[in-house]
């Protein structure tokens, strides 16, 4: 997030858009509700399905899934054309601007209509909404990214928000709400192929050269493969050994026939977990951590807090915490780490990351710091941008809407779309093992609106089969009006009813995050 | 917050700014004011009246959680005629429910055990009069038991103002006035998304955590301060720990941010996890096509072994690893570490696409 979790509460617009915030950071969620219920902000939702915040929006648009681009696209248009955008600030702080305009001129409200089905003047109103606003926040989560076109969502959402002066001020910003724990920590600590922590470039000599002289080795300058190019090597014979920590591609990745192929044509696959999941089944050596209740470190939030975790109880048997494992394996293979706490592994990243050099475990007992931090004296970094951008001048992205990779047709007419409920976590290891949980919601269920369902003859509860061209499945139905019509929404919890069988493992060119909320399904009641 | 003006608190010149309600400022001064249904961050209801204090020589009781200080105005929180009115609350609200604290979950954790005990109450001047509710069990994250309800409205506050999921209200009339989502349903069959927000707000015992019943008394119990292990937002939470076992999860508004005392189903009764028996307890090595036990010694040793020959073989380029969203920056900083000092190769990604 550029800007802060709290500024949502208090800002003048809120445009959430690929985000089921109440299901999915529900305490998010709350935020928004209050701002609309007692601090009088403007809500527009952007989201095909009827997600919980359509009850407080001032106004709902609901694009066909895969359509965003147009969407950021038609409101930049209708902001241009009725001369609502912030003219100094695009003027002085940003770049790139006519090229933009020149590219988002053909999006007129009423073609923009013919892409999205969202009407001309529901669009237009939207447009005043955000345009109008002293601050407004743009929240989106993975109905922006898990696209083909992924990037170019997020791109045009900064693009939308630059546009009505809102990068770089309180209340404003492009806010994406991460789905994991530490999805932040992870990127910031280098967990990424092409860069250190700290997002150094790997390829740049000066970054390179710190890093090699801190741990006395030399480094490998080229970048290295993203998690997907991994399965596909691991599946041609290209790459031979893989070391997995809390993951589970067996269940999250797109089309598991595949990731089971390429994991099982490895010469050694290890799994480090808390449990022996679905991955950890295919393993030839599981290793076992300890959860987060049993041992001491730091997440970084959504808002690039980071914040302490503290040893509660003892981990089970001999289990140990992952930064024993890898210190004590790196040993074995004769490379020496020997920290005797997690707090000692921070001082190193104090030294090596610069955002995060003044954030230390004595800083942080009461309340987390968000980077960037570059000193022991620095308060923290609440929003990004201010008064300059960080690479000096805004820049605008001339971007077309380009189709989804893969579109219904007369074989498999229906759109899947996929997603979390509230009440479970991503593979579910652990919230299936949670008894609340599961009272709440015991099984899999694919929603799919009444009008279809009445025409295929299919009442709630009945089982149905989905399939698409990579695989079949079936799930119990629930017949809600949540998913617009020809469209099912699958979550991805339930491994019985793994609906990654069917999703569709197209790649965003740049991001290289596969196509989860839209591939080409038929239904057919099972 | 407005001008600054002064009064004067139990004969104490205090300076206030306008708008702050006399509880707000007598707080700040450290002068105690025995409260029920206030709440932070919630509209002051005044329904208690257990916080009445006298107001000027005329000898008024107001509520002062919900009257606003003014110029000059003088005020006394102790006076005969307050704590009367107290002892009459509290001893109200004794006899109109079943308050016995054997099993209670909250004894010693009680306001209202708090406040009769401050007072000094042997007994309420009225006859109990039980209200006979079933104790609802119909879940098994939150137990309500209505018979120990005061009708503070502090659940109702914190799910409408705050969680603002718009479940909980009063019901009924009068004498039967009880707090309940619509239609009088048990939660578990109401829109409730049992964020657990109205228990950590409840007094009293009325609403307590299921899983948690007999595990251990608050003295008992350790809270363990940590940060939740699933969504981004990173919400402060602490660990209820008794006998080496977490049993539940409750906050603290004092935490502050980003969640202030806030938490959603999954941080509040996705726990059962970490004791659960399918935990991994020893490294399991492949033999035979079959996963067995093995030694740390082991487990290293076979992996060592297994690296170092693919890398002298192939290159470092054909192994990759995996690194975890859900571990801590340090694990996340060393798994890379491990794999590019170590292995010597930048295939290193994790699950931040998915």
């Amino acid at each position: 997030m550029t800007n802060s979790i709290e500024e949502i509460e208090f800002t003048d617009a809120i445009l959430a858009i690929g985000t089921n915030t109440t299901e999915n950071h529900p305490v998010i969620g709350s935020g928004v509700k209050r701002a609309v219920r007692q601090h009088g902000a403007k809500l527009i939702v952007i989201d095909p399905r009827k997600i919980g915040l359509v009850d407080y929006a001032d106004i709902w648009l609901r694009p066909k899934p895969g359509t965003n681009v147009a969407v950021l696209n038609g409101l930049m248009n209708s902001i241009i054309d009725e001369r609502l955008y912030a003219k100094e600030y695009v003027a002085n702080r940003t770049e790139g601007f006519e090229t933009m305009k020149e590219t988002v001129a053909k999006y007129t409200p009423d073609h923009v209509e013919d892409i999205t089905g969202v009407p001309a003047d529901d669009l237009r109103i939207a447009a005043r909404i955000y345009a109008e606003a002293n601050s407004a926040s743009i929240l989106y989560a993975m109905g922006i990214t898990q696209h083909s076109h992924g990037t170019d969502a997020v791109k045009s959402c900064a693009n939308l928000s630059m546009l009505c002066g809102n990068v770089g001020v309180e209340g404003g910003g492009v806010n994406p709400l991460r789905g994991q724990n530490n999805v932040q920590g992870a990127c910031d600590m280098g967990a990424l192929p092409n860069v250190l922590p700290a997002y150094q470039p790997i390829a740049n000599d000066d970054a390179r050269t710190k890093f090699e002289k801190s741990w006395g080795v030399s480094l490998p300058a080229k970048p290295g493969l993203t998690i997907m190019e991994i399965m596909n090597a691991a599946h041609d014979g290209d790459l031979k050994g893989l070391y997995i920590m809390g993951e589970n591609p067996m269940v999250s990745d797109p089309d598991l026939t595949h990731v089971e192929a390429s994991l099982k044509n490895l010469d050694i696959l290890v799994v480090q977990d808390i449990f022996l999941n679905e991955t950890g089944q295919l393993a030839d050596v599981v290793l076992p951590s300890a959860c987060f209740a049993e041992k001491n470190g730091t997440f970084s939030n959504t808002e690039r807090r980071v914040q302490r975790i503290r040893k509660a109880v003892d981990a089970p048997g001999e289990a140990k915490a992952d930064w024993q494992i890898i210190s004590e394996l790196a040993t074995k293979m004769n490379y020496a780490m020997s920290y005797s706490s997690a707090k000692e592994i921070m001082d190193e990243i104090n030294g090596l990351a610069p955002s995060y050099a003044g954030i230390t475990y004595e800083r942080i007992e009461e309340e987390g710091i968000q980077w960037p931090c570059p000193s022991t004296d620095h308060p923290g970094t609440r929003y990004l941008h201010k008064g300059k951008f960080s690479r000096g001048l805004g820049l605008f992205s001339a971007i077309d809407y380009r189709p989804s990779d893969e579109l219904p047709d007369n074989e498999y007419p229906f759109i899947l779309t996929t997603g979390r409920v509230l009440y479970h976590f991503h593979t579910a290891t652990m919230t299936r093992r949670s008894e609340g949980l599961n009272e709440r919601y015991p099984e899999s269920l694919a929603e799919i609106n009444s009008r279809d369902a009445e025409k295929l003859k299919i009442k709630e509860g009945d089982f149905i089969t989905v399939t698409s061209r990579r695989g079949s499945l079936k799930v119990k139905a629930s017949v809600v009006d949540t998913p617009p019509e020809g469209t099912i929404f699958m979550n991805f919890h339930f491994s019985e009813a793994a609906v990654n069988l069917l999703t569709n493992p197209a790649l965003d060119p740049i991001g290289k995050i596969p196509e989860y909320k839209v591939c080409a399904v038929k239904i057919e009641a099972a | 917050m407005g001008n600054k003006i002064s009064l004067t608190i139990d004969g104490k010149k205090i300076e206030a700014s306008s708008g702050q309600t006399i509880l707000e400022i007598a707080k700040e001064n450290g002068i105690h004011i025995p409260t029920l249904c206030y709440y932070p961050n919630t509209k002051p209801a005044g329904a208690c009246r257990v916080c009445v204090v006298e107001i000027g020589t005329a000898g008024k009781l107001e509520a002062s959680c919900c009257t606003p200080v003014s110029p000059g105005m003088v005020v006394q929180t102790n006076t005969e005629k307050v704590m009367n009115a107290r002892r009459m609350v509290a001893e109200l609200l004794w006899s109109s429910g079943n308050h016995n604290c054997l099993q209670c979950e909250k004894n010693g954790d009680c306001e209202l055990q708090d406040l009769i005990y401050e007072l000094g109450i042997e007994k309420p001047r009225f006859e109990i009069d039980l209200p006979g509710y079933e104790i609802e069990d119909t879940n098994s994250m939150i137990q309500r038991d209505l018979n120990k309800c005061i009708l503070c409205g502090r659940c109702i506050r914190v799910c409408n103002e705050i969680q603002v999921h718009e479940v909980l209200d009063f019901s009924m009339r009068g004498s039967h006035t009880k707090v309940s989502p619509a239609f009088d349903a048990d939660y578990i069959d109401s829109e409730c998304v049992f964020c657990g927000a109205c228990v950590d707000a409840c007094p009293v015992g009325a609403l307590t955590f299921k899983q948690a019943r007999f595990k251990g008394r608050p003295w008992e119990m350790k809270k363990v301060r940590t940060t939740c292990p699933y969504c981004g937002v990173g919400c402060q939470m602490d660990l209820n720990v008794s006998d080496g076992k977490v049993v539940k999860v409750t906050t603290n508004m004092d935490y502050g941010k980003p969640n202030h005392g806030m938490l959603c189903s999954k941080g509040r009764f996705g726990m059962n996890f970490i004791d659960n028996s399918d935990r991994l307890k020893t490294p399991l090595i492949r033999m035979d096509g079959e996963l067995k036990a093995a030694s740390w010694e082991e487990a290293y040793g076979y992996i060592a072994e297994k690296f170092a020959s693919i890398k002298e073989k192939d290159g470092p380029d054909s192994i990759a690893g995996l690194s975890s969203a859900r571990c801590t920056n340090e694990e996340n900083y060393l798994f890379q570490k491990f794999m590019r000092a170590v292995i010597g190769t930048n295939n290193i990604d994790h699950c931040a696409r998915l």
